[in-house]
């Protein structure tokens, strides 16, 4: 409301200095005073409403609606909701995969990818490792599946297959994109490798934040390990990165180990050992074209996400004090 | 402990800290490698079994089927490199404006209502872009932008990531360091220009990338939002020519997945010296 009421243009807005004019009414003194704030974020705002907050409205409005795609959507109330948790099986077992997958590699991929940052910023030649660490990141997960399909293929010729036999841990090739022991650990490790691009480039920028007074200040306070500077000095001052990176980890987490998932177990995958949330929204909307149940399906994923996160949050921020 | 490299001389702490990295630097780079060797391997290593992972008989013969290829489009090829970089351009100096604009007051001032828009912008951050493909498809409809470069670069202009990272790393920048710009007299126009947004050029340099690389790739946008083949963009021309051959234009993948991969590491290469180089921070004083 008060975005829309304050739609000053900005070359307005910030031409006028603040409270110049006297002002009369209860609005025109909200603007004189918080206007300019509104008038920076009006141009985010707008896309932002149109094509994110309405999309959202109208998902979550359709997950109370029977909806093919082909006929328009009819409501159903908490059907949809009712049929998820009592009676679809596949879907608790999906939120269970969901749950340990992201368990795992969130906190895994997070710390790695600080620790790496940390390590390139510590060394004088940069640009090569920095690329090499983003470089998964550069491709996709479909054009790479190529690669690890080889890499865990099943017969003998597959690279991790051939390895083990050579070394004698095993003696028949393994199966290990079929047996629901390996499926989700195989995959776990993709998304490890896959996964640390972006957090790395963000904190190998915060890294360059980080004050290089405290350093100064840390040594003559006894600080002498690289490792007591970083616990001590670099972690806390990073503290918004770090904030960021847990949102995004576990985000991330949620949404992404599906594309592996799909290009590597297929779908649906032997015994549903490697079945995501997202495995399972994706086979009602695009493959069932239950949009209705799949809206429903993703409005849960988002409070399973959002309650992570801000626990993740609490719980990092009440460490620190 | 000190170790001697040439000419170069490190503790023994160092040349473990680099041993280390290089290795899993290398491993970390397999897709490169991968992808570069792929690329040069004439038709008879491509399809060896087991695969082989360095080219041993490099060619350019890839190239050449995939330059033949192209002569089978409807549109000059160079149409799709064109859509493709001017979309991507478009997205990222708009993503990384709207998403810095908004952020600075987001970090620096107090408003009502502040809070309650930072909560509702994770939470966009956190719904499934699959679900509400429908409805953005439907607002971009109603738009009547269908078709057009407008439905490939205003729905993607306002990413929540975007704000929430430069938000972050604004919240950085001292207010006393902005109160005394202002004590200087300058606007908060000039405020962010000169004063906020250089303090936190490894935040957008970093941004300019993560965009970049999201739009070059995107194939969902340009398959759902424009109907003429002229307005497609370079992933969707590579599988259109892929899926049309069979077994014979495997080569011309490898070479098409080569070209696509080209265009973010040379940018990566430039924009990162600006998320990696240590600024003089004379300002900065927590």
């Amino acid at each position: 409301m008060a975005e829309v009421k304050s739609s000053g243009t900005e070359a307005e807005a910030t031409t006028q200095p603040r409270a110049v004019a006297k002002p009369k009414t209860g609005l025109q003194r909200f603007l004189a005073q918080y206007g300019l704030s509104y008038g920076f974020m009006l141009p985010y705002m707008i896309f932002f409403f149109a094509f994110l907050i309405i999309p959202v409205g109208v998902a979550i409005w359709l997950s109370f609606t029977y909806f093919n795609m082909l006929e328009p959507p009819r409501v159903i109330g908490w059907s949809n909701y009712r049929l998820l948790f009592l009676e679809d099986d596949i879907f608790v077992l999906s939120i269970r995969n969901t749950l340990f997958f992201a368990f795992i590699t969130g906190p895994v991929s997070l710390s790695a990818s600080f620790l790496l940052a940390w390590f390139i910023n510590q060394i004088r030649v940069r640009t090569l490792y920095a690329l090499a660490f983003y470089a998964p990141s550069l491709t996709s997960a479909i054009a790479m599946a190529v690669v690890w399909r080889i890499v865990f293929s099943g017969d003998r010729y597959g690279y991790m297959n051939y390895f083990f036999m050579r070394m004698g841990f095993i003696q028949e090739p393994f199966l290990w994109l079929i047996d629901q022991r390996t499926m989700l650990p195989v995959i776990m490790f993709v998304m490890l490798w896959m996964s640390m691009g972006n957090n790395f480039l963000v904190f190998l920028a915060g890294l360059q934040t980080v004050n290089t007074e405290l350093y100064e200040a840390g040594k003559v306070d006894g600080i002498a390990h690289p490792l007591q500077e970083m616990w001590y000095i670099t972690l806390p001052s990073m503290k918004p990165q770090m904030l960021f990176g847990v949102i995004n980890a576990v985000v991330l987490m949620f949404s992404a180990g599906f594309e592996i998932s799909l290009s590597l177990a297929g779908l649906p995958s032997p015994l549903y050992a490697a079945h995501m949330i997202l495995s399972h929204l994706y086979d009602y909307a695009f493959i069932r074209f239950e949009m209705g149940y799949a809206a429903a399906i993703a409005v849960i994923l988002f409070i399973i996400t959002f309650g992570i996160g801000q626990g993740a949050l609490r719980l990092l921020s009440s460490k620190d004090e | 402990m000190i170790i001697r490299v040439g000419k170069f001389k490190m503790t023994s702490g160092e040349f473990t800290t680099i041993a280390a990295l290089t290795i899993l630097a290398a491993f970390m780079s397999l897709p490169l490698i991968f992808v570069v060797s792929h690329a040069l391997k004439p038709i008879d290593e491509l399809f060896l079994f087991p695969p082989r992972f360095i080219v041993r008989n490099p060619t350019l013969r890839n190239f050449q089927d995939l330059l033949i290829a192209t002569y089978s489009l409807n549109v000059p090829f160079i149409r799709y490199i064109f859509n493709s970089v001017f979309v991507a351009f478009c997205t990222v100096v708009g993503g990384v404006l709207l998403a810095s604009l908004a952020a600075y007051p987001l970090a620096k001032h107090n408003f009502p209502g502040r809070h309650v828009i930072f909560i509702v912008v994770i939470s966009a951050l956190m719904f499934t872009p699959q679900v509400t493909a429908i409805p953005r498809y439907l607002v971009v409809y109603q738009l009547g932008i269908i078709d057009t470069y407008f439905a490939l670069v205003l729905p993607g202009l306002a990413i929540p990531y975007a704000l929430f990272l430069m938000k972050q790393f604004m919240e950085q920048i001292p207010a006393a360091l902005i109160e005394s710009a202002k004590i200087d007299g300058a606007t908060e126009w000039t405020v962010f220009w000169r004063v906020v947004m250089p303090l936190v050029t490894p935040a957008w340099a970093t941004l300019v990338i993560i965009i970049f690389v999201g739009t070059w790739n995107d194939i969902w946008a340009p398959l759902v939002f424009t109907r003429t083949e002229s307005m497609r963009t370079l992933p969707i021309a590579l599988q259109t020519l892929i899926s049309q051959g069979s077994v014979a234009r495997q080569g011309a993948y490898a070479a098409a997945t080569f070209i696509m991969i080209t265009p973010p590491v040379v940018l990566f290469t430039l924009v990162q010296r600006r998320v990696i180089a240590t600024m003089a921070h004379s300002g900065i004083k927590a």
